[in-house]
């Protein structure tokens, strides 16, 4: 696949909602460990819900699918991950629009958008243990590798997002709920970075069908 | 896991649906988003007052809708925080032509979502204020953490602009009088059992026999130490020193001194933890003029007790004395 079409966008978002269904508990027990054990069931609610509105999203440009899931999600997720991976397809939907296809460039340039977003709604830097440690090591990694393609611009960004997960470990959180725990927040993986993980793998996986 | 549960799924819908069977004549329930309001409301000419938060809390902060206090609340899904479009339709319903005061405690999804719902109500033309309650001395106030967590003081806030708002006051008036009742205002709390979350099933953190969670969050975040059971007057003597040693108090200072219970811990109890805390306070000078005892923000069922000690000023005592007829609180009327 050389380019992402509204078709694939609607199947990545249906794989989404498999994918928190089945790692919801995976997440939680994440969550237990350094914030307020909702971040699973959280996720699996609102993809799920995004899931419902797919099939009334056939044939639609991908900016209207990417505005209904962020509408959908910041309605359905709550906690803090609601606005910021509803500020996610909000802004990527921005780039999106009027669209029926994107070419890797555009996702690039959607990817931007969107990581931008949860920058500036969520005011958190890389090394923070949140999912920015997934997401803009990604996006660095996406940039770099996109000029072979979309699908081996994916590749990199996910084995970079897999990376920059498993790196915040050690880390001692300094945003959201983990951050009261100070160094006790150390030793335990971020579960939003894992989630954003999940997200661009997903996309991987969706776009080498 | 045993609760009085049908489904997790359905539990905060039905328990929307027993607030409105039990106290129809103070609030209505909305669904779909879900929200709580006064049921005589909107309230012409006076600034409404809308908060919210995750389930798990009651009676915060449906059981503060009514007279004298709320006039909207919107309860997230257990310990998760409602969604802007929730505080949206409930700030529109309940705002009676003087603006919207959001009380926001300080949690980075609640934080975020009153963020976004305070754009939409501007959107419309309407005026809108937020307060973040920021009051536990059990973390650290820094650049590095997201900040002290709202909690025990979030309830005399609601009562204090409440009253002053039914007294008319303006939109302005009310959130810089919010302001000073959070900059007056500090609190700690203590777990003895850790609580269930009905979606997950199994216990938020593991607390072994005969230990406890020293500062810890309403949601079951760790705190300060976690340490061997002590005595009452111990623990209360533990709470109190850090709340007292965080501002500048004067000998003479009148306070309002609230013991709560974190859900499983019987009244009984925290009149022992009462009794303590007033004499503290009393030992380094301060006149406990007011008070509040009883499970009001809770944490499901877990054991425990936190202690909030407000300074009070005239207008503070005042609306708090004002009238209020709420499911949870009630008096003067």
């Amino acid at each position: 696949m050389t380019e992402l079409d509204s078709k694939s966008v609607i199947a990545w978002l249906r794989l989404l909602g498999e994918v928190y269904g089945q790692k919801k508990d995976y997440l939680t027990d994440l969550d237990a460990a350094i914030g307020d054990a909702d971040h699973g069931a959280n996720m699996a609610r609102g993809f799920a819900a995004v899931a419902t509105k797919l099939d009334a999203l056939e044939g639609k440009d991908i900016g209207t699918i990417f505005k209904t899931a962020a509408m959908t999600l910041l309605s359905t997720v709550g906690g803090a991950s609601g606005p910021l991976y509803g500020s996610f397809f909000l802004q990527a939907a921005s780039v999106a629009n009027n669209k029926n296809a994107l070419t890797a460039a555009e996702v690039g340039a959607a990817l931007d958008a969107g990581i931008k977003a949860v920058v500036s709604r969520g005011k958190a830097q890389a090394g923070d243990k949140t999912m920015l440690d997934a997401l803009l090591p990604a996006l660095a990694a996406y940039q770099e590798a996109v000029v072979g393609g979309l699908v081996p611009g994916l590749q990199k960004a996910v084995e970079a997002a897999k990376a920059g997960s498993a790196a915040t470990k050690p880390l001692i959180a300094k945003k959201g709920r983990a951050s009261y725990l100070g160094e006790r927040s150390a030793g335990h993986l971020d579960p939003g970075a894992e989630s954003s993980t999940f997200l661009l793998d997903a996309l991987l996986t969706t776009a080498s069908q | 896991m045993k609760k009085l549960i049908n489904s997790p799924e359905n539990l905060v819908v039905e328990a929307l649906h027993g607030m409105e069977a039990a106290h129809g004549d103070l609030v209505k329930a909305h669904f779909e988003p879900n929200y709580l309001v006064r049921a005589d409301g909107p309230v012409k000419n006076k600034v409404a007052l809308l908060s919210g938060g995750g389930s798990g809390h009651e009676p915060m902060h449906g059981g503060f809708v009514g007279k004298g206090m709320l006039d909207a609340a919107c309860p997230g899904a257990v310990f998760t925080s409602p969604t802007p479009d929730q505080m949206y339709e409930a700030g529109k319903a309940a705002n009676g032509g003087k603006g919207v005061l959001l009380l926001v405690k300080n949690y980075t999804g609640d934080v975020m979502n009153f963020e976004l719902a305070s754009d939409l109500l501007k959107a419309d033309g309407i005026d809108v204020e937020s307060v973040i309650i920021d009051d536990d001395v059990a973390v650290k106030d820094s650049t590095w953490t997201a900040g002290r967590r709202g909690v025990g003081t979030t309830v005399l806030a609601e009562k204090i602009c409440g009253g002053a708002a039914e007294a008319g006051l303006s939109l302005k008036e009310v959130a810089n009088l919010c302001r000073k009742v959070n900059a007056q205002g500090r609190s700690m709390g203590l777990a003895l059992t850790s609580c269930t979350v009905p979606h997950v099933g199994k216990p938020t953190f593991e607390l072994p026999e005969g230990e406890i969670e020293m500062g810890v969050g309403i949601h079951g975040e760790p705190g300060r130490t976690r340490m061997k059971l002590k005595s009452a007057d111990e623990l209360t003597a533990m709470l109190m020193e850090p709340i007292i040693s965080d501002i500048p108090y004067k000998s003479g200072d009148e306070v309002l001194l609230f013991v709560n219970g974190l859900g499983g811990t019987p009244l009984l109890e925290l009149y022992v933890i009462y009794r303590k805390a007033a004499e503290i306070a009393k030992a380094h000078g301060l006149k406990v003029v007011r008070n509040l005892v009883g499970s009001y923000i809770t944490s499901l069922e877990m054991a425990g007790t936190s202690i909030t000690m407000l300074k009070l000023d005239h207008d503070m005592k005042k609306y708090w004395d004002a009238p209020v007829k709420t499911p949870a609180l009630r008096w003067g009327l």
